[in-house]
């Protein structure tokens, strides 16, 4: 068990904004809602499962809607503690932990206000290690765990408690509902035990995105031989480093997708292209996927390292092209179902970075 | 008849002036150090250009300044204001005034409220304005303020409930307190527009000085005629605007220097290298006007949702410091800055400097003595060069925007240091009257209008939607001075809502146009 520092908060929202490979939302406003809640309510801790009651009911708590609305309507806080009290009393059990579903984005930052609010730890798990656009894109898909009973919240005090026969729905059942609610609200879903987020949840991501950060933060001071220490930590590789010569847009059900084409910096013939739904999917360097999801595809600004999000990309950017090996929990079957390139629609077989690293 | 228009431009280090006539020609130019009283530098700005000029020709003049950026950086001169959000019970997870500097906020902000109002994504209501909680926070304001910002959620796309704020606050408090509105000084993302509205609050007394000190100056040479500050987009709005809106004048110091540098060279798109004596900055400009940074700008390290031109930055300068010898030349990164006129080499100084490498090689003439450099191996000179060649050509390549040759303005102090031939660069150009761009950027500078709302697609269609966000920005370059007949739309963004089902998309469009004469 250990106490949350501003500085480690700081390097999870750094970690987080990599992490959400150009999508997730911005954690810039988790991370002032984060700091409020620990000035009002005092200091959070992150525990490890085996520190906790194995029966113990762990609450996950995220904010859903469009990121372009959120910037106007910023949380009130009170819609998650809702949800999650609401959701406790459906079940009619009491959590002694809260979880972030993704370790990517600003839903990594969320629950730390709320579990601020509510007096609780945070266990140091998810089940994403990234940031996916749907409910049914989680480690605990893959081993039955459901999303649902499930809670939606609003700050007015509009709240839906649900339960759905299988993920898939429970995704489509939460998004028109929150068109309803004004497109920023709070979910609470995957209520699971200690012992099921031990066995089937992705370890230590909060740590991980923590040190990600942290590294990630030393990269953009420049300070000698950084890079290599950030890659080496994540198992990562800078795969291109070019300039965004186009870039396509559009929005299909609710997709932000979009392709974009960087030209190499130093060598013109050489072309790299990003395809986007939400966040990064695939990398093609001259045609050859490269990198595929679930693996990550991060985009820095080659000046900074900040990351790039998918709404501020824009043409002329110099940028470098990280890829991320995806969690190892995620390797296990049913993966390539849930989140490979397939589900997103792409007819291209998942390479895993590993090969085609050189 | 033809009439003349007066240009300033004061920056950091220089105040300068232009006369220029309607054919963009320059009349007469005036440069000189900034004062510490910057109307001192400005009076005798006009002074230099008005000698030999009919002033009763003068039908319009253009102030460009770094007054309310210097407020707000040295936290002089700045107003208390009340801060109040409408957008309860949104919103109550982040006080207004998170993330400021503490001194800044202990200079600045007053009481702040989150009272119940605002509006969804589409329109409707978060909640009723609370007309009670508002009238509250009048009377905490009472006598602690001199300004009051008000915002609300979503007030780019309604702001209903910030005017209806705004008739409340004046009925409370008489014409004592200045307000501003959220909808009027920034575009979407709550707090980033609180937090300028903030700003802009706190800068309506520098404002009102600085115009009045613009219009006194004139005065004195017996001008009265219409008159403009120049904005961070390189556009204009009126003395009177300005007042309002002073926020928006910040950081229209680049934007200046390189719209005028473009337009002296009688281009459109080009890039432009602006050398002084620490550093070298490249922007690129596409149809006149500076492409803009995507990152988030922080005013006074407050964070705002401002557009500003994407630049690039280097430690090259005149007086950036050459070291080693022949094989082992390290250049910089630290400078003599101005001091380069009496440290450097041919000015009897004792440090090598790039101006020194610059006299050697035949670039820089007229500077200094080139025999004090006989000692100076040539490799030195050479080596140095090569280092000047190849980072400057590698910011061009970096900031140019497609594989096509463009052409580089050379601009600024340093701006012998830039060869006659930059690869990847079509041609390389000096224009005349390069040292006083930033005047010349402020005289020709256009009046703009624009938008910056949520569309569904789905209802009207992509076409009708945008044409209406194209017709609202015309309609409001108009009305800041556009002439009806020339105005154009400079730039259309659309950056569609995910995670949304439906065809949601926000829409930015700005256009632009020449003062109506």
């Amino acid at each position: 068990m250990r106490e949350l520092t501003l500085d480690d908060i700081d390097n999870l929202v750094l970690g987080a904004t990599l992490l959400g490979t150009g999508g997730g939302g911005d954690p810039y406003i988790a991370r002032l809602m984060v700091r409020q809640a620990i000035a009002d309510y005092g200091p959070i801790t992150v525990v490890e499962p085996h520190e906790l009651d194995p029966e113990g009911l762990v609450l996950t708590t995220a904010i859903i809607g469009a990121p372009t609305v959120i910037l106007e309507k910023i949380p009130s806080g009170k819609e998650f503690a809702s949800g999650v009290k609401a959701l406790a009393t459906y079940l009619g059990k009491e959590p002694v932990a809260m979880m972030p579903i993704e370790v990517g984005g600003m839903n990594t930052i969320i629950p730390l206000a709320t579990a601020a609010e509510l007096g609780l730890p945070v266990i140091d798990a998810d089940t994403m290690r990234r940031a996916f656009p749907q409910i049914e894109m989680t480690v605990f898909t893959l081993a039955g765990i459901g999303a649902s009973p499930m809670s939606i919240a609003d700050e007015k005090g509009n709240l839906a408690v649900f339960e759905t026969a299988n993920n898939q729905t429970a995704e489509r059942l939460a998004r028109s509902t929150v068109i309803q609610l004004g497109l920023a609200n709070a979910i609470s879903c995957y209520p699971a035990t200690v012992a099921q987020v031990a066995k089937y949840g992705i370890q230590g991501s909060m740590t991980y995105c923590i040190e990600l950060g942290r590294l990630l933060f030393a990269v953009q001071r420049g300070e000698e031989g950084a890079y290599d220490a950030f890659l080496e930590f994540a198992h990562g590789r800078k795969f291109f480093t070019g300039k965004v010569i186009d870039i396509d847009r559009r929005t299909t059900d609710g997709f932000a997708k979009g392709t974009v084409v960087l030209e190499h910096l130093d060598d013109p013939s050489r072309t790299m292209r990003v395809e986007i739904q939400n966040e990064n999917l695939i990398a093609f360097e001259d045609g050859v996927p490269v990198i595929t999801v679930p693996d990550l595809i991060c985009l820095l600004d080659h000046e900074n390292a900040q990351p790039i999000t998918t709404e501020t990309l824009a043409y002329g950017q110099r940028l470098d092209v990280i890829g991320l090996p995806c969690a190892p929990e995620w390797h296990q079957p049913g993966m390539l179902e849930v989140v490979g390139p397939k589900a997103f629609g792409y007819d291209v077989e998942y390479t895993p970075m590993e090969v085609t690293a050189k | 008849m033809s009439g003349l228009r007066i240009g300033i431009d004061v920056g950091g280090t220089n105040t300068d002036a232009v006369v220029v006539d309607d054919n963009g020609t320059v009349v007469a130019s005036h440069k000189a150090a900034t004062t510490p009283d910057p109307f001192d530098g400005i009076r005798a700005a006009l002074d230099g250009i008005l000698a030999g000029v009919d002033t009763g020709a003068i039908t319009q003049a253009m102030l460009g300044t770094t007054h309310p950026a210097n407020a707000i950086i040295q936290r002089r001169e700045l107003d208390r204001v009340g801060v109040l959000r409408l957008a309860a019970p949104s919103s109550l997870a982040i006080r207004p005034g998170a993330d400021w500097p503490t001194d800044l906020l202990a200079n600045v902000v007053g009481p702040t409220a989150i009272v119940g109002g605002g509006f969804e994504y589409d329109g409707t209501e978060i909640a009723p304005l609370e007309v009670e909680a508002v009238k509250r926070f009048a009377g905490e304001c009472a006598g602690k303020v001199t300004a009051i910002a008000v915002s609300s959620a979503f007030a780019p796309a309604s702001y209903d409930h910030e005017l209806r704020a705004l008739e409340i606050l004046e009925q409370e408090l008489g014409s004592d307190v200045l307000v501003s509105l959220s909808h009027q000084v920034g575009t979407l993302g709550l707090l980033e527009r609180e937090n300028a509205t903030i700003l802009n609050a706190s800068l309506f007394g520098v404002a009102r000085r600085v115009v009045d000190g613009f219009h006194a100056a004139l005065l004195k040479h017996g001008i009265e005629v219409d008159s403009y500050l120049t904005q961070n987009d390189g556009t204009l709005m009126t003395a009177e605007e300005a007042v309002r809106l002073p926020i928006l004048t910040v950081g229209s110091g680049p934007t200046n220097s390189m719209r005028g540098a473009c337009a002296l060279a009688g281009l459109g798109d080009a890039l432009v290298i602006d050398v002084g004596g620490t550093s070298a900055d490249v922007g690129i400009l596409v149809d006149g006007f500076p492409r803009e940074s995507s990152a988030a700008v922080e005013v006074g390290g407050v964070r705002t949702n401002f557009r500003m031109p994407d630049l690039i930055s280097i430690g090259l300068g005149g007086g950036t410091v050459v070291r080693g010898g022949a094989g082992s030349v390290s250049v910089g990164p630290d400078s003599v800055g101005y001091r380069v006129s009496t440290e450097a080499r041919v000015r009897g100084g004792s440090t090598l400097t790039l101006s020194d490498i610059s006299v050697a090689a035949g670039r820089l003439q007229g500077f200094g003595d080139k025999a004090l450099l006989d000692d100076l191996p040539s490799e030195v000179v050479e080596q140095a060069l090569r280092w000047v060649d190849d980072q400057i050509q590698i910011m061009a390549e970096r900031m140019k925007a497609t594989r096509s040759a463009v052409p580089l303005i050379a601009v600024g102090g340093g701006a012998h240091l830039v060869a006659d031939k930059v690869g990847g660069t079509a041609e390389v150009v000096r224009p005349q009257h390069a040292s006083v761009a930033n005047a010349f950027g402020a005289a020709i500078a256009e009046a703009s209008g624009a938008v910056d709302r949520v569309y569904r697609y789905e209802s009207l269609g992509r076409e009708a939607c945008l044409d209406d966000a194209k017709q609202l920005a015309v309609e409001a370059a108009v009305r800041a001075g556009a002439d009806p007949d020339t105005v154009r739309i400079t730039s259309v963004a659309e950056v569609p809502m995910s995670y949304l089902p439906g065809q949601g998309c926000r829409v930015q469009v700005k256009a632009a146009g020449p003062l109506a004469r």
